[in-house]
This record gives C-alpha cells, sequence and structure tokens, in this order.
C-alpha cells in the first residue's frame, strides 16, 4: 500500500471543505479524482501532501504518518506538480535539478545531475536541456515540471489538472508519460481531472466527490451513466468503441 | 525508482563553468576598480604605490594617510553598499515575484528619509555648518541615523505585521510597502513645510547619498550586518529558485514558503536600513542591478546573487569615483551618478536582450 488516507476533513474558518475522506493506492496504481469545479479536488490533493493541514483523519505513505512529517521528509516522499508553474530565466536543466533540493545537504552531487539526465531523457526534454524555461511551450513546461516531481523520487505523484491548458496532441502525450512512469517505476499517482474520457483511458480507478464527500471510487467495469449523472447533475450515455468506455453528454435538461 | 543510467552531463557542466567564471572576471574587476578609484582624486597617487600599501607594504607616510584614511574607507563603503543593496533587491524581487521589488517599492527608503526629517527638526541632530568644499553637514549624525535606522526597520516590521494577519503573500506586501511609502512622503513633506531654511537644507542634504560619511567603526558595523545577511541569503539560494517556481511547487519541495519568505524580507530591510541610515539614500543599486545580472546570467540565484554582489559594488564604485572627479573640487552625490551611469547601460540590456 502506497498511500492509504482515513477519515480525513479539511475545512477552514468552520467551513468544511472535504470531509470523510478514505483512499488508498497501490503501487503502480494510477487513481483519477473526479468531480465538479470547486468540489475539493484541489483542497484534497493538496492535504495529501500537508500544503493544507487537515483538520481530522490520517495520511499513510509507505505506512508513514504524513501529519508527522516535516516539509522536508515528505517531499522525500511525495512529488507534487502544481496546477501552473510560474517560468524564470532559469535552464531546463536547473529547473529540473531544484527537484533534488529534498536531497541536497550542502551542494549538488554528481548523482543529483546524473538523475536529473536520466528524467530528462525519460519525457524527451534532452535536447532542451539549455533552454531557458521561460521560452518553452506549455507542454514543455509541464513536462518539465513532471520531470522536477520525477527526481524527487517519490513513492507518490500528486498530479493537479496535468493536462489543462494543453493542446489534444500535448494532453495525450502527458498522460502517456506519467502512466508510463506509474507502471515503471511501480509508484502510486493521484490526480485531479476535467475530461472524462483521458480518466477513463489512463486512470485505474476514479474517485468522484461531490459536495465535499466521495460519492464514488469505481473503475473502467463499474462505472455507470448513473454515477456521472448525480456527479455533474447532466445525463449521459456510455458507448464502447474498441471495447474502450466513452461518455457522452446528452441534451443539457432544461 | 531507478534513474542510475543517467550520465553527468558535460554541455551543462560546461554553461555552470562559464556562470562561475562570470562571477571569477566580476570580482577580479572590482579588485581592479578598487585599486584605479583609491588612486584617482586630488592628490594623484600611482597604481602600484596604492597596491603596495593595500598589500601591506611600506610606502610614504603620505600615500599611508591617503588611502587608509580617506580613500579605502569611502571606497569600501561604496562597494560594500552596492553589493548589500544588489542583494537586497535580488532577494526581495525573487520572494515578493515583483521586479519592481526593492527599498524604494517597499517605502523602506521613504521611512529613513522621514527619520532622518524628524531627528533634524525635532530631535536636534540638525545644527550645521558649511565645510570648505561648499556642502553642508549635519553635525549630530548619530541621533539623525538612529533615527532613520529605526523608521525604515519599523515600516519593514509593519508590512511584515500586516503579512501576519493577511497572509505572507507578494501582493499583501507590495501593496502595504508602496502605501506606506506615500504615507511617510507625506510625513516628510510635512516636515519640510514647516522647516526653517537651514533645517530644510539639511534634511535634502541627508538624502543625498554619500559614501564619505562612514567611519572604520561604523564601517565595520555596516560589513557586519551585511556579512550576516548575505550568508544567510546564500544559504537560501535554492529555496528562492523554488519560490521562483511558484508558492505551491516550492512547498511541494519541503519549501517553508512563509517563513523563507519573511525572514528574507526581513533581512533585506535590516541591511537596507543599516546602509541607508550611514550613508543616505543611494537608489537605483538595488533596484537594476538583479535585472541587468538576471539578464547575462539567468536567475539562478546560486549564481545570481553572488554575480550582483560584486556587480553593484563594481557598479557603485566606479559611480563613487566617478562623482568624486566629474566637478572636482565639488563632490557629486553618488546616487545621481549611479543612475546616470546604470540606466544606460540597463537599456542598452532590455534593448539587445539577454544572452547564454
Amino acid at each position: 500500500m502506497i498511500l492509504d488516507i482515513n477519515q480525513l476533513a479539511f475545512g477552514y474558518n468552520g467551513h468544511r471543505i472535504i470531509s470523510n475522506i478514505d483512499l488508498k493506492v497501490e503501487p503502480g496504481e494510477l487513481l483519477a479524482i473526479l468531480g465538479p469545479n470547486g468540489v475539493g479536488k484541489t483542497t484534497l490533493l493538496k492535504c495529501i501532501n500537508k500544503i493544507h493541514r487537515p483538520s481530522e483523519g490520517s495520511i499513510l505513505v509507505e505506512d508513514r504518518d504524513v501529519l508527522k512529517m516535516s516539509p522536508d521528509e515528505i517531499a522525500l516522499g511525495i512529488g507534487y506538480v502544481a496546477q501552473r508553474s510560474e517560468t524564470s530565466r532559469l535552464t531546463v536543466f536547473d529547473a529540473v535539478l531544484m527537484g533534488r533540493k529534498p536531497h541536497i545537504k550542502w551542494s549538488v552531487a554528481e548523482r543529483d545531475l546524473k538523475v536529473v539526465d536520466a528524467a530528462l531523457q525519460q519525457l524527451d526534454l534532452a535536447q532542451l536541456s539549455l533552454r531557458y524555461i521561460d521560452e518553452l511551450s506549455g507542454g514543455e513546461l509541464q513536462k518539465v515540471a513532471i520531470a522536477r516531481a520525477l527526481v524527487q523520487e517519490p513513492q507518490l505523484l500528486l498530479l493537479d489538472e496535468p493536462t489543462s491548458s494543453l493542446d489534444l496532441r500535448n494532453q495525450i502525450n502527458i498522460l502517456t508519460v506519467i502512466r508510463k512512469i506509474v507502471d515503471s517505476h511501480r509508484i502510486g499517482a493521484v490526480m485531479t481531472m476535467h475530461d472524462l474520457n483521458s480518466a477513463l483511458r489512463y486512470a485505474d480507478r476514479y474517485c468522484f466527490l461531490k459536495g465535499g464527500i466521495i460519492h464514488a471510487v469505481c473503475n473502467c467495469t463499474t462505472i455507470s451513466a448513473d454515477i456521472i449523472e448525480e456527479v455533474y447533475g447532466l445525463p449521459v450515455s456510455i458507448h464502447h468503441i474498441d471495447d474502450n468506455p466513452v461518455i457522452v453528454p446528452e441534451e443539457f435538461p432544461n | 525508482m531507478h534513474f542510475d543510467h543517467g550520465q553527468v552531463p558535460a554541455e551543462y557542466k560546461q554553461y555552470i563553468g562559464r556562470k562561475a567564471l562570470f562571477v571569477l572576471v566580476m570580482a577580479c574587476g572590482l579588485a581592479a576598480v578598487l585599486v584605479v578609484a583609491i588612486s584617482l582624486g586630488a592628490a594623484n597617487i600611482s597604481v602600484s604605490s596604492v597596491t603596495k600599501s593595500l598589500l601591506g607594504m611600506v610606502t610614504s607616510k603620505q600615500v599611508e594617510i591617503i588611502v587608509w584614511n580617506i580613500r579605502l574607507p569611502q571606497a569600501l563603503a561604496a562597494m560594500i553598499a552596492g553589493g548589500g543593496l544588489a542583494v537586497a533587491g535580488a532577494v526581495m524581487q525573487s520572494i515578493l515575484r515583483n521586479p519592481l521589488g526593492s527599498p524604494f517599492t517597499l517605502g523602506i527608503s521613504h521611512a529613513a528619509a522621514f527619520g532622518a526629517a524628524l531627528s533634524v527638526m525635532v530631535l536636534g541632530g540638525g545644527i550645521m555648518t558649511s565645510s570648505n568644499v561648499g556642502a553642508v553637514s549635519i553635525i549630530n549624525p548619530y541621533v539623525t541615523t538612529a533615527s532613520a535606522f529605526v523608521f525604515s526597520i519599523s515600516a519593514s516590521l509593519l508590512i511584515i505585521g500586516v503579512t501576519r494577519t493577511r497572509g505572507a503573500t507578494p501582493e499583501v506586501m507590495v501593496l502595504t510597502g508602496v502605501a506606506l511609502g506615500a504615507f511617510f512622503t507625506a510625513g516628510t513633506m510635512f516636515l519640510q513645510f514647516f522647516a526653517d531654511d537651514m533645517q530644510l537644507a539639511a534634511m535634502v542634504f541627508w538624502t543625498f547619498g554619500d559614501t564619505a560619511r562612514a567611519t572604520w567603526t561604523e564601517l565595520a558595523f555596516i560589513a557586519t550586518v551585511t556579512l550576516f545577511c548575505v550568508v544567510y541569503f546564500f544559504s537560501n539560494s535554492w529555496n528562492y529558485n523554488a519560490i521562483d517556481a511558484g508558492d505551491e511547487t516550492a512547498k511541494g519541495l519541503g519549501v517553508r514558503v512563509g517563513h523563507v519568505r519573511l525572514t528574507g524580507m526581513l533581512l533585506a530591510s535590516m541591511l537596507t536600513a543599516v546602509v541607508i541610515a550611514f550613508l543616505g539614500i543611494i537608489g537605483f543599486v538595488g533596484l537594476v542591478v538583479p535585472h541587468m545580472v538576471r539578464r547575462v546570467i539567468g536567475s539562478d540565484h546560486r549564481f545570481l546573487l553572488p554575480a550582483c554582489m560584486l556587480v553593484g559594488a563594481v557598479l557603485l564604485l566606479f559611480s563613487d569615483t566617478v562623482a568624486r572627479l566629474v566637478l572636482a573640487p565639488h563632490v557629486l552625490p553618488v546616487s545621481v551618478l549611479t543612475a546616470f551611469l546604470g540606466a544606460p547601460a540597463f537599456f542598452w540590456l532590455i534593448i539587445r536582450g539577454g544572452r547564454r
């Protein structure tokens, strides 16, 4: 078990945002968090690596209690890819090397450079390594952010809408890369998403949030049109194309 | 994770080497400018005598006095102030994620000017005489210095106090700083309105930054504060790089963003306050040197901060020397010269763009 969340709740100023969250993620598993805007998907993700401190519940990563760990210790076990990353005049190599920060004690070691080099190769970024990140395209920048999280050598990867603001080709490219990483390194990954069909295609399980609690957790055989309609308030039908389930929204209810 | 098949990339090592070389060249440049700056002045001393004297070898009594008692303290003051202000500016720009971050945008200089004006008016620091070069000087500089320091530190503490209640976000800090700047400017104008001719002259005179004000003891104090802050800033280089990538990303990398931002802000303000309190207001260096250096070597703080320190020191020492010589025997305020010399260089960099 890589991630084990029990009865997690978070809120501020007496206002509950998420509550009663129970989730588990196994090695090599990619879990998608789905649900309408403002339902608490990002909040849940940020609770997992204590960017938000949960008000109740427990989070275990590889059987260690995240809530009792220091920020540095958390960064050694959990990689986080934020929804937006800012650019600066930093080369791609240095931007990824930053992911080694939790490992770097006094100065950058030879191994840090090797790990970065390997990650750049895996994400097809090697030829860009000395470009400044403020000259990259959105897709390239997202790959840099993922590479940065990877060189942390985490057991768990958190991704906040990794494909938002990307074109079709880049969306598929990024999701394929994430899938490959999860499979090849046998790590766990949790990502928030809006695109249900991409989630169906790339994630192993889907966790639907509604009103700050888990409405349903299912996989590609147990997902149903009813669940999606209950969560999003929109009737859908599920079709199968070459054995892949595809969700098609119906007319908007008047 | 298995990432052990990676190589140490030669290209990247070369790139890092080039940046280290830039820092080294700047350090050598600074040493050269220092020797030349000391040799120039009303009494010209040869570069070789200056070098000998600085290295502790025996020279004439006259050379010793001019170098060690007059020109070296002023040159060191310019170097430390330039380096300190430039590093403080670079750190503020990073933690506030705002290219306009500097002691000016945050009202710290305005607060210092107000403190000085208040001491001239109320605390009696403002009895002046005309010195033989035609400039006015403040007779009781310690009261003025202390007052300027207290007010600039209060300004930064106020900014930090506001962020305590509203969260340490760049927006809150910058907006509070701008409001404070306006407040203290108004306060200074109020005092100036009621000041007599002599007091008014003293207030305005104080705001002209002057590197000749500091004695050896004061220099030692400024240098100690600068050293302490700079060591802290250098050791946080990775944190500033991470904050540049966004607060969320930095937090994901284990950076205590709020803590780093507050401490950086406090130390950058303290460094600025010390320099300004002793030497007067020296603008431009803190704002523009980081931008100049960033365009040349990028924004990796591991190299940006040392390079800013050296370039800031070179720029202010050079400006100070020109200010001493250009209209001799009159001495121009160095703060006028920094902008005159730095702005064209900056425009050139903006137009030409950065190069790796």
